[in-house]
């Protein structure tokens, strides 16, 4: 088993190499820095605007490749240079990196396990009125737009904030700034702020999984193996549990690791809606204001993400399907 | 006579509208065994699981079942779950998809255990360990941590068994335990299962379609047919004294190990009726020889007709029985039937070729060595490579599937090439099929190396050599009509004007002209696999292939199918290569039989030779590990089992490949058991049309 996580580790470094580096020369080929400075009135004289943007090393008068080695030797030491205005890219993205982490953590982890268990539960009945009307409200949550359903649950929390007359959820940012009061006040107050976005990644999580895991669930139902655990004298429910649910699991445990890989990156909209400045929301500024060292230092990141969520979910499906470690 | 265990009365079962099961009664007692007979769609399968409770929730139970008194119909989930697995227990048919693939075999087993006594973790794994030791598994401490995926299939049905003895049950099902195993482990697995009877004392209901597991195994016989039991009674009075036309007819159309080609073999008309469209009368009735106009009108009830002995028929107590009647229809024999139903034989309507190749029925055939050989195979080998790894691909192994078999057909001859799975028997066809340079050795198709052919003479070639695969289901395009099948060969070599060939060739078939418009899906399994021997004819081939061509079928069709093969052959002049595993279907048709084992033959020969003098004791083995369907001799044999499963292909034995598992082996003395080892044994002649693959033939066996 080590072993293989080790090869399966070198493939990934070689994965991550390639596509960082083609994130790099994709992103300093079409993004333009240098019209950010020369757009600026009065306009600098082009000899400071190359001096500047040869120390930021996003000179396109200096080759390609010779930018691309530059920035290559620092990366593999950790260092993603600078942005176009000179501050450090590393600085921004940890930072940055925090915000998302705390966004979408608990938005995945409710999402997965509530998608799985309503799936679950809708194969064991199917056809039955759960069944349709988990059916019927995956599809329309699938249907409506994140920014839609995000901006549908600002109304209706303000709506209920109103009816109370106290403020339960809070729609923006991630904090109130300049809040009075000790740690627990802080923490309610973060509490707040996380529910509303945690709700909106959630509930388009639950719809994916439930749907996935209600198919795999009903391949598993009519099993051969669930009769055998009933036949031993298994109640209906604990067999469905112990032995039908734990292994249609494994295919759902795939997925997950992989959503959480590509949410790190993709929560944009949730992101931009709530007001919490994420890395989604970086990605997307750093290529309208031409910053190609921050685009390129994501682009690592978002492989970094899923080759980790993919390793992650290898030592998952090991350690649910025992097959893969002993074949 | 003491109570019964389990008590089933009236039990019905019904999906939607449809009636599975219509009123099945039956008892066991203590340490009895009741064979459940029948074939697929008769309710068999859907009987016991609605005894058990397993049934799908839209199911409909009525009637009684019950356990010591204890009413099982329509008891609650927790009920049930109080019995099964403690006082009821079963074994099911698929032993890979029966066990969760992803829990330890052990761990299933002590949880099997741990459902019904209160005992700890510990003793729990600990008499796991002690069941899968009762049944047989070697190293059982260390097995238990296994996955199923880990077992063959015959020690996947031993866990299983160990699994339904767990709680000392007082009765087991079992659904078909043997059906998807080979003979050597069927007997093995039936040997484990009387000595679970015999330590549990339980009561074992077997649902079977061999009627000689039932034979050698049960007590009583139950017979079912469209949803009711249609005759029950002791087992010899229903194999020996059978009152119902269907047993009968059940019995007649068995190929038995034991007989040859002397007593023909009595096909069923039609197929089983659907259980959504059934008769009104008796539902056997549009199948039955000796129906009379009164068994259309009611379904007959199922009346005693001598102590302990019952039958659903109207005339089975008539004197003498039905079988009286039945004999009186075959007064002609098959052979009659066949003719009177095709004026001028099916060789007219094959084509032109009769006058020339055909042999004519009656004249008898010149010997073997005076006829032309259309295939010959010497030292054919393939081998497939074992690699690992993605990136950097390495060869660990190979598997030898086939290595270096020989063996001809003459023409107008069928050899039967049998040996269980894994022997590398369908490889050994596939590579025949590719009429390409095998990896070593020689394929010789009608005198022409494969090797040597071009492209073009390689098509002309396959018109002389056409084949019909096991499942006829799965090789017939869903999407085409008849007419379209059985005509493609033929536009595919450049034929036009198809429609009269294709009417004459469903008719050599036994189909009618009116088929040629239907799809593959409107028939039953037996007239698809007609379907598919009329799309092999259509090119007038001269050799004929056969992949396990009965084996998906049930037994009463079979017969019909083979007698159609046999006489085909017989009246066209056909050669076939007939692989199966199936000795007794092997014995009715072939002529020469090759018995493969691990890539290798084993023992070539006439059928007559080899089925009667077997020299290897593989094939002694095989032989008698196939069940006979007559309780008198399949109870008097003395059956060889052997030990363990079959070797890898990947890791064969050295020496002699069958030594590991050979009976033979171990009564030699050392110095003639050194040279099975390092001596791998060539096929030598013995007497005769017989070769032998064993260093020790000459010596007495153990049989």
């Amino acid at each position: 088993m080590a072993g293989f996580l080790l090869r399966r580790l070198v493939n990934y470094v070689v994965l991550i190499a390639v596509a960082t580096s083609l994130a790099y020369m994709l992103a300093a080929t079409a993004l333009d820095p240098r019209s950010n400075y020369e757009g600026r009135n009065p306009r600098p004289p082009a000899a400071v605007v190359d001096a500047r943007l040869s120390r930021l090393n996003l000179n396109d008068r200096t080759p390609l490749f010779e930018r691309y080695l530059t920035w290559a030797g620092a990366a593999v030491r950790g260092d993603f240079g600078r942005t176009w205005n000179g501050d450090r890219v590393n600085d921004d993205l940890a930072r940055r990196l925090g915000v998302t982490s705390r966004l979408i953590l608990l938005g995945v982890v409710l999402g997965s396990v509530g998608g799985v268990l309503l799936g679950a539960l809708a194969a064991v009945g199917q056809y039955g009125w759960f069944d349709r009307l988990s059916t019927v409200a995956a599809f329309v949550v699938l249907a409506i737009p994140t920014v839609v359903l995000a901006n549908m649950l600002i109304i209706g929390a303000i709506w209920l904030n109103d009816r109370l007359g106290a403020q339960i959820f809070l729609v923006s940012g991630e904090v109130t700034p300049g809040l009075a009061g000790g740690a627990g006040a802080g923490l309610l107050d973060r509490a707040k702020h996380l529910a509303l976005p945690t709700v909106s990644l959630a509930l388009g999580q639950v719809a994916v999984y439930s749907r996935y895991q209600r198919n795999m669930m009903l391949d598993v139902l009519d099993a051969d193996f669930i009769r055998t655990a009933m036949a031993k004298g298994l109640r209906r429910r604990t067999a469905l549990v112990k032995h039908g649910l734990r292994t249609a699991l494994i295919p759902a445990v795939t997925y997950f690791a992989f959503t959480f890989g590509s949410l790190l990156v993709g929560a944009t909209i949730t992101e931009s809606v709530f007001g919490w400045h994420g890395m989604g929301e970086e990605l997307v500024a750093s290529i309208r204001t031409n910053d190609v060292n921050t685009v390129a230092a994501i682009a690592c990141f978002a492989a970094l993400a899923v080759l980790l969520a993919s390793l992650a979910s290898d030592l998952l499906h090991a350690v649910l399907d025992p097959r893969v470690r002993v074949g | 006579m003491s109570a019964p265990v389990l008590a089933v009365t009236g039990l019905e079962v019904r999906f939607g509208d449809v009636r599975v099961v219509r009123g099945v009664s039956y008892s066991v007692e203590a340490g009895e065994v009741l064979g459940v007979v029948g074939e697929s769609g008769a309710g068999k399968s859907v009987t016991s699981l609605a005894v058990m409770g397993l049934l799908p929730r839209h199911a409909r139970v009525a009637g009684s079942a019950r356990l010591h008194g204890h009413e099982l119909v329509g008891a609650s989930d927790r009920e049930l779950a109080a019995f099964r697995g403690k006082s009821i227990s079963m074994v099911f048919q698929d032993p890979l998809s029966a066990m969760t693939p992803v829990y330890r075999v052990g761990d299933q087993i002590a949880e099997a255990v741990r459902v019904h006594q209160r005992v700890g973790r510990g003793r729990a794994a600990e008499r796991a360990v002690e069941l899968l030791d009762l049944v047989g598994i070697p190293h059982p401490r260390r097995r238990a941590r296994a996955f199923p995926h880990e077992f063959s299939g015959g020690m996947r049905q031993r866990a299983m068994i160990a699994m339904a003895i767990a709680n000392d049950p007082d009765v087991i099902i079992c659904d078909e335990p043997t059906t998807a195993l080979d003979v050597t482990i069927q007997a093995q697995v039936l040997e484990v299962l009387k000595k679970a009877q015999c330590e549990t004392g339980a009561a074992i209901v077997l649902i079977t379609h061999d009627l000689g597991v039932v034979a050698g195994f049960a007590d009583r016989v139950l017979v079912m047919y469209a949803g009711l039991a249609v005759e029950s009674g002791a087992v010899r009075d229903v194999f020996h004294r059978p009152r119902m036309p269907y047993t009968i007819g059940l019995l007649r159309s068995v190929p038995r190990v034991d007989t040859g080609k002397d007593v023909p073999l009595v096909p069923i008309e039609g197929g089983p009726p659907s259980p959504a469209a059934l008769p009104p009368g008796c539902p056997f009735e549009p199948r039955c020889p000796v129906a009379i106009p009164e068994c259309a009108a009611a379904e007959p009830a199922l009346l005693p007709v001598a102590p302990g002995h019952h039958a659903a028929c109207l005339r089975s107590r008539e004197p003498g029985g039905p079988a009286l009647a039945y004999d009186a229809r075959e007064s002609g024999g098959p052979a009659l039937a066949y003719d009177a139903r095709e004026p001028g034989g099916p060789a007219l309507a094959y084509g032109g070729r009769e006058t020339g190749g055909a042999v004519p029925a009656s004249s008898p055939r010149p010997p073997r060595e005076r006829r032309a050989v259309v295939l010959e195979v010497d030292d054919l080998v393939k081998h497939h490579p074992l690699t690992r790894g993605a990136v950097f691909r390495r060869r660990v192994g190979t598997v030898h599937a086939v290595d270096g078999i020989g063996f001809d057909i003459r023409e107008g001859e069928t050899l039967g090439l049998v040996g269980e799975s894994g022997c590398g028997k369908t490889t050994a066809l596939m590579e025949i099929l590719e009429l390409a340079r095998p990896q070593r050795g020689r394929v010789a198709v009608f005198g022409r190396d494969t090797a040597t052919l071009s492209p073009r003479e390689r098509m002309a070639v396959r018109r002389d050599l056409q084949v019909v695969f096991q499942d006829p289901l799965a090789s017939l395009d869903p999407r085409m009509t008849v007419h379209d099948i059985v005509a493609e060969p033929l536009t595919a070599h450049g034929g036009r004007d198809t429609g009269p060939r294709v009417r004459r060739l469903l008719g050599l078939v036994g189909l009618e002209e009116s088929d040629a418009a239907r799809h593959p899906r409107d028939f039953s399994g037996g007239q698809r696999q007609r379907v598919a021997i009329a799309r092999a004819l259509a090119l007038e081939p001269r050799l004929l292939v056969l992949d396990e061509p009965v084996s998906a079928l049930d037994t009463s069709v079979q017969a019909g199918v083979i007698n159609l093969l046999e006489d085909l052959g017989r009246r066209l002049g056909l050669s076939y290569l007939f692989v199966a595993h199936d000795l007794a279907v092997v014995r009715h048709i072939a002529d020469r039989v090759a018995v493969m084992y691990l890539g290798r033959i084993a023992e070539i020969g006439g059928t007559g030779l080899v089925y009667e003098a077997p020299a290897h004791p593989y094939t002694q083995a095989l032989l008698s590990a196939v069940p006979i369907p007559d309780p008198g001799k399949e109870r008097e044999r003395r059956r060889i089992l052997l030990e363990g499963d079959l070797p890898s292909p990947a890791n064969p034995p050295s020496g002699c490949r069958f030594r590991t598992r050979c009976p033979k082996f171990r009564i030699l003395a050392d110095a003639a058991r050194a040279r099975c080892v390092q001596e791998e044994p060539e096929v030598r002649p013995l007497e005769g049309d017989h070769a032998v693959a064993c260093h020790h033939a000459e010596e007495p066996g153990v049989v």
